[in-house]
């Protein structure tokens, strides 16, 4: 099954290899990877796409938790949410090609980003139905390349993934 | 600050600066022969006195060393903090003279690690590695040092408190779960407790003690959890696994209820694990949430310190009586089953007149009277030792259990031996295991630690050879070891006291005189070659398949 998971974690360096060997000691593929800082420049946000055995994926839950640098660690599939990814394709053209191409861009919402005599670079964000049916309908004018960067995710609603409250005393050494 | 007493080390030009800081420092520096070592003494430090085990070593190869030490410890769940030092910062990533990714390298391999940039970091850094190293699950921790970050200065302030909002282990467990887990074994009809090293390094073992004894529930070791129940106790079924007693392997085959403490069901101890306690529900008390249902799924788990579990249940369970008034009576049957497996199928071998590698470990335990603390190395010796000294106190057993690293048991007695000077320390010891550090003879011998090292001497790689013998149709490729030193002359070259053992007559007196010299000391036993360690559970099948004698 496929699985969005949320990964918050210090912003220190060091922190995307702990995690990224996690999933490649257990023979795991990381689909996608989106790392940037939020709000609190103290904590980056991983959004880590992956599929697998789901057996396998509790123990790399865990074991992600486990990290003494990850804060939080959430699986999207335990709650509603939306997710949105963005890809940046260059497609050849000539004059035959050039309006069934702005006709695209239009239709989902697309920006043409750079232009050459012989290629258009669009911009279209969107969910994976709508990039699946998007490339689909591109294909055929001919995709010279192909570049995306992976959902990124949030919850819906008034739900947030927030570091927890710090209650207790567990993280504190004393003297 | 941290009360570090000891640290086991070596030096090379990046530890320079540190080296020359401790010129007139009152810490105890011991100087081995192999960095390797230094892990593996600073790791027996730990095991055998509950305290922080301590290394220093250089960049590059000094760093690559401690690997398998690091890793051994990692296995283990030993809590040690090894100082590596490094290369200049501005030079790191350059291919420099001796330099060696060792945060790279120890990543998986230690419960966290630093690089400190910043000599300002450095005392913090150091608070939170000793904290990170003892707290939650154990481990090893590295902090890697860079020469320009140990030439530099600054004002130096401890914290006295650190606060890691992204490492908060869970000690206390969920009182709602504690009070299930109760309920199911009072209606339970033969239960058993399945203890390891969790009981060891939360202190548990009084605990665990008194709820055994309180509800008369049979108890079995993993490899790690030896010590953590007095092996002598009438209660005791011995180790299970791979190379378990018979009653062990058997309850857990028959229990309808397992209470597993701080053991983390490795495949040594439950063997085919689609068949491990077919019967059985599974209760499972871990501070470590990851070793929950990872290889057995567990019907009730508890996430949190053994110790402090053990109390909670003692305390429920005063307050519930009535929930076990009828306990006793309900695992009679079971209790008896469970004795008649251990008087009928006890540890046992054939006594033919050769010099049996048993009969040495007997002899080791009956002299000592347990008193003793006990290393391993990896291999037959090991399991020997696991079966035939009995176990009394916690921390008297140092082993390789998880890695399973030849070469450990040695230098670990000499970091046992540091921290309990006036004890025995007695390394069990193969033909083959023993080569693997055998250097640190000049270091035990420069610093006058009377460490025993009892070689079991069959002249094979033994364990290895057992499975060829049982698996490969007796087929010895590369386990004859017929080029070995003679150990009593290299004892000697070292400075150290060595004697011989052939006949099994000599073993009392000859160990006798061992113990007691004050020397560092080897004991070269010529025991019977082609010598198994029954029983067997051959590796995939499940524990009740045991190979007996
Ligand atoms: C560093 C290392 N290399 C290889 C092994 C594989 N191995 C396991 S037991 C064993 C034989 C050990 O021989 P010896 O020390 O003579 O002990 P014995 O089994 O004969 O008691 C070997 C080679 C290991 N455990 N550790």
């Amino acid at each position: 099954m496929r699985h969005i998971i949320s990964v918050l974690v210090e912003n220190e360096f060091g922190v995307l290899s702990r995690i990224a060997g996690l999933f490649s000691g257990r023979g795991f593929n990381i689909e996608s990877l989106c790392v940037a800082e939020g709000i609190d420049p103290t904590i980056s946000t991983m959004t880590i796409v992956t599929t697998g055995n789901e057996a396998i994926l509790e123990q790399i839950l865990k074991q992600l938790n486990k990290l003494i640098n990850v804060i939080k660690v959430t699986d999207f599939k335990e709650m509603d949410y939306v997710s949105r990814e963005m890809i940046l394709v260059k497609l050849h053209t000539d004059e035959k090609t050039r309006a069934e191409i702005l006709r695209m861009a239009e239709i989902f919402r697309g920006k043409i980003i750079d232009v050459s005599p012989k290629t258009y670079t669009l911009l279209v964000t969107g969910d994976e139905e709508k990039l699946k049916a998007f490339l689909a309908l591109v294909k055929p004018i001919g995709i010279k390349e192909l570049v995306r960067t992976g959902p990124i995710a949030i919850a819906r609603g008034e739900k947030t993934i927030k570091p927890k409250e710090i209650q207790n005393k567990g993280g504190e050494a004393d003297g | 600050m941290e009360g570090v007493d000891t640290i086991f080390c070596y030096p090379g030009g990046a530890t320079l600066n540190i080296t020359d800081a401790l010129y007139h420092s009152d810490i105890h520096q011991i100087v081995v022969r192999h960095e390797q070592a230094a892990v593996h003494a600073a790791d027996g430090y730990s095991r055998a006195s509950g305290r922080v085990g301590v290394s220093l070593v250089t960049s590059g190869p000094g760093a690559t060393n401690t690997v398998t030490g690091i890793a051994t410890a990692y296995m283990d769940s030993i809590p040690i903090v090894i100082f590596s030092c490094q290369v200049n910062t501005m030079l790191i990533g350059n291919d420099a003279f001796q330099e060696a990714d060792i945060v790279g390298i120890t990543r998986p391999c230690t419960k966290h690690n630093y690089l400190v940039k910043d000599v300002k970091d450095l005392a913090r850094i150091i608070k939170e590695a000793f904290f990170i190293a003892r707290s939650g699950r154990p481990g090893p921790v590295l902090v890697d040092i860079p020469k320009d970050v140990s030439a530099a200065s600054c004002d130096f302030k401890y914290p006295d408190k650190i606060f890691l909002r992204s490492y908060q282990p869970t000690y206390v467990g969920h009182a709602g779960q504690i009070k299930r887990l109760l309920k199911t074994i009072a209606v339970s009809k033969r239960p058993v407790l399945y203890t390891g090293g969790g009981i060891i390094s939360s202190g548990a073992s009084q605990e665990l003690l008194k709820f055994a004894e309180k509800l008369s529930i049979p108890v079995t070791n993993t490899l790690m959890g030896l010590g953590g129940f007095p092996g002598n106790h009438p209660l005791f079924l011995g180790m299970l696994g791979m190379h378990g007693n018979y009653a062990a392997n058997m309850a857990i085959t028959e229990s309808d209820l397992i209470i597993a403490i701080g053991s983390r069901f490795d495949d040594r101890a439950t063997g085919k694990v689609d068949e491990f306690a077919p019967r059985a529900k599974i209760v499972h008390i871990d501070i470590d949430p990851t070793s929950i249902s990872k290889n057995i799924k567990v019907d009730i788990p508890v996430v949190g310190d053994s110790k402090n579990v053990l109390k909670k249940m003692l305390e429920m369970l005063d307050d519930n009586k009535e929930d076990f008034e009828n306990f006793q009576q309900n695992i009679t049957d079971w209790v008896q089953t469970v004795n008649h497996w251990k008087n009928n199928y006890p540890l046992t071998y054939t006594k033919n007149g050769t010099l049996k590698p048993q009969y040495v470990i007997e002899r080791i335990y009956e002299l000592t009277k347990g008193n003793a603390i006990i290393s391993t190395e990896v291999g037959q010796n090991q399991m020997w030792a696991a079966q035939f000294f009995k176990f009394l106190k916690p921390r008297t057993i140092l082993t390789s259990g998880g890695l399973g690293t030849m070469g450990y048991g040695f230098p670990a007695s000499i970091g046992a031996q540091v921290a309990f000077p006036k004890s025995l320390v007695i390394d069990i010891a193969g033909d083959g295991s023993i080569q693997m550090n055998i250097q640190e003879l000049a270091t035990a011998v420069q610093y006058n630690l009377p460490v025993k090292i009892v070689i079991l001497n069959n002249r094979f790689l033994g364990m290895v050879r057992q499975w060829q013998e049982l698996f490969y149709e007796k087929r010895y490729t590369w386990t004859h070891m017929n080029h070995a030193p003679d150990f009593v002359k290299l004892a000697e070259a070292y400075g150290a006291a060595g004697y011989r053992i052939t006949e099994e007559k000599d073993v009392d007196d000859v160990l006798h005189e061992a113990f007691n010299n004050n020397k560092t000391t080897i004991v070269d036993v010529h025991v019977n070659p082609e010598e198994c360690v029954y029983p067997m559970v051959p590796a995939g099948a499940p524990l009740k398949d045991m190979l007996l004698v």
